[in-house]
């Protein structure tokens, strides 16, 4: 190897590690300069400079006022009632779906995965104009019941994973059952449910963030933001008189993003797996 | 009569014979699974479509009189500046999702080599795809004040404070740093679906590929492009339509004030706040028009490429067939 390749190698190692580092800098710097003003006091954040660190780490008084001036504890109930209804209803009706596709050949088999499809392509900023009159009139506004359905049925990635899933179990087993005369439902729920565990996993912890971070429904249809606040919309108290106290908005902000840093530390495999199952054949 | 009447069940069953048999059952199961996703989706979905469609040729509210306007809410998108002249700012989010995907795609080959620390780095550049959308609109309200987050590191770089815009009031810039925070976003998410069809190529062909002496760049440009070909096609069709749509950014920290007013924060306000629910409905239908015509524009032209590209792979594998006959021929000389 000559001087001048080892050099070109070894500037190449640096390029490489240089990238990485700059741009995860670049990445962590705005939510870790929340981090740091989260911890100051109210004369310390008017008298130092952001990016100073604060004196002390314990100084936990903001998190607690913005905890409270947001309402937060009963933002927090609401998202988990929102969450597990969610979860629970979408992972039914998306396995369902998902089986019946798969398993059955029927005429307008095609047609409904192109029609699901179709609505995924669609903005949802637009189509909740109409969505609007239609919540309307269903009664739907201000109805944590209401926003939880309109949230059930706006899947498709989940579809996709399963769809995946149920193409990789082996049609057999299904034969197996309906030799020993099982039904269909119990081919479904005894049989092949327990099997797709891993994709309602993964599918989960993704429609899971997904719905826990959704706030632009929320802010239109739970527009009660006294009692059916949810941990994304909650963070909207910020927004007027305090717009500028970024000591106490910043601890709002850490906390709304600290249920998703948790999930995302214990199953960051899942996520990225799940992400990927769903663009290749989204 | 009698006799024909007693006789029809065996040659036909009847509906409770037909329920109980396989036939019936796979109906019903059919219908019981599928009536509730289906019902979801036409409520929330296919019936606001058709109705918007409706809306579009009314003047009206959400409560109260309506009156028919034939296509005058669509002449008004055209003609009004604040609605089709938005559509200009879809050029800086286009220019934005271009940067954002070279930038994942040098990130995902670079994490695809062995790479110490590689997955804490990777988390690192995907956590903000995860954090609400909200919570970004502060964080970066926060981050361009005047004298806040990102002047003080760019006087750390020696850079004078009296030299730097004001990020987000100055017309010149602001919608740059706003597509920054969309690029910031969305990079690591983009980078984690490359490092998946990376992943998904076989190892053998880098081994191959290094024994072969090939470098870095070339087991790029070799190996890495054309197997990932399909989804970063995907990704440029997706991310020109996002930029025609784009909302977030705007919506959330500078609520579409001075100028940085998106098509979709425009249409917003108009439907929501003005409560001019037809002229918002012409301008989704307007918009919905032109990415339909955008993405099947896109997917003929990549057809087209891919017809050439084609060709080429049949090479490339008859070339990797070769490259792994001559390693196995290696292995068996030792």
């Amino acid at each position: 190897m000559t001087i001048l390749q080892k050099i070109g190698k070894y500037l190449l190692v640096f390029l490489k590690y240089f990238s990485l580092v700059f741009f995860s800098f670049v990445a962590v710097l705005p939510v870790v300069s929340c981090v740091i003003t989260a911890f100051k006091t109210d004369t310390e954040y008017q008298q130092t400079n952001v990016m100073v660190l604060p004196e002390s780490w314990l100084n936990f008084d903001n998190f607690i006022l913005a905890f409270q001036k947001a309402n937060m504890g009963r933002a927090f109930i609401n998202s988990a009632i929102i969450l597990v209804c969610v979860l629970i209803a979408s992972t039914l009706i998306g396995t369902q779906l998902a089986y019946v596709l798969n398993r059955f050949k029927f005429p307008g088999n095609g047609i409904i995965r192109n029609l699901f499809l179709f609505a995924s392509q669609l903005p949802g900023v637009a189509m909740q104009i109409a969505v609007y009159e239609i919540m309307y009139k269903l009664g739907f506004i201000n109805s944590l019941v209401g926003y939880i359905i309109m949230m059930c049925g706006t899947d498709i990635i989940s579809i996709y994973i399963y769809i995946q899933f149920f193409e990789n179990i082996d049609y057999s087993l299904d034969e197996s059952g309906i030799m020993d005369g099982a039904s269909y439902f119990t081919i479904f729920y005894k049989i092949l449910l327990p099997l797709l565990k891993p994709a309602i996993v993964t599918s989960c912890i993704l429609k899971g963030v997904g719905t826990y971070n959704e706030y632009y429904s929320a802010n239109l249809y739970l527009q009660d933001k006294k009692n059916l606040p949810t941990v994304a919309t909650s963070l909207y108290t910020f927004v007027g008189p305090l717009g500028s106290k970024y000591n106490l908005i910043c601890a709002g902000v850490i906390i709304s993003l600290l249920p998703a840093l948790i999930v995302f530390i214990t199953c960051q495999k899942q996520i990225y797996s799940g992400l990927t199952a769903g663009a290749v054949k989204g | 009569m009698a006799m024909t009447q007693a006789a029809r069940p065996k040659k036909k069953r009847t509906f409770g014979e037909w329920a109980k048999s396989r036939d019936g059952q796979k109906v019903f199961v059919m219908i019981a699974f599928m009536v509730i996703p289906l019902v979801l989706l036409f409520t929330f979905t296919y019936l606001p479509f058709a109705e918007m469609f409706g809306f579009s040729f009314y003047d009206m509210k959400y409560v109260g009189t309506r009156k028919f306007v034939g296509l005058k809410n669509y002449m008004k998108v055209f003609q009004r500046d604040d609605c089709f002249g938005a559509l200009k700012l879809s050029l800086y989010y286009m220019v934005g999702s271009v940067v954002q995907l070279a930038l994942a795609l040098y990130l995902a080959t670079i994490l695809s080599f062995k790479v110490k620390g590689g997955s804490v780095f990777k988390g690192f550049m995907f956590f903000p795809y995860l954090i609400n959308g909200i919570a970004i609109g502060f964080i970066f309200k926060f981050f361009y004040t005047r004298g806040f987050v990102f002047d003080t590191v760019l006087q750390w770089c020696g850079f004078q404070l009296d030299n730097l815009p004001y990020w987000l009031k100055d017309q010149r810039i602001n919608n740059i740093s706003l597509v920054g925070t969309s690029v910031w976003r969305y990079f690591g998410q983009n980078m984690v679906l490359f490092i998946g069809a990376i992943m998904s190529v076989d190892s053998e062909l880098y081994e191959a590929a290094m024994l072969d002496g090939a470098n870095r760049f070339q087991q790029f440009k070799y190996i890495i492009l054309p197997s990932i070909k399909t989804i970063i096609t995907l990704n440029v069709i997706l991310s020109i339509t996002g930029s025609l749509s784009a909302f977030e950014p705007p919506y959330v920290i500078t609520d579409g004030a001075n100028g940085t007013g998106t098509y979709f924060v425009v249409m917003h306000e108009i439907a929501h706040t003005q409560q001019k629910v037809g002229l918002a409905s012409a301008m989704a239908i307007v918009l919905l028009i032109i990415i339909l015509a955008v993405t099947i524009l896109q997917k003929l032209f990549f057809k087209y490429v891919f017809k050439n590209a084609e060709d080429e792979d049949k090479n490339a594998a008859v070339k990797r067939e070769k490259k792994l006959a001559k390693i196995a021929a290696r292995k068996a000389g030792r």
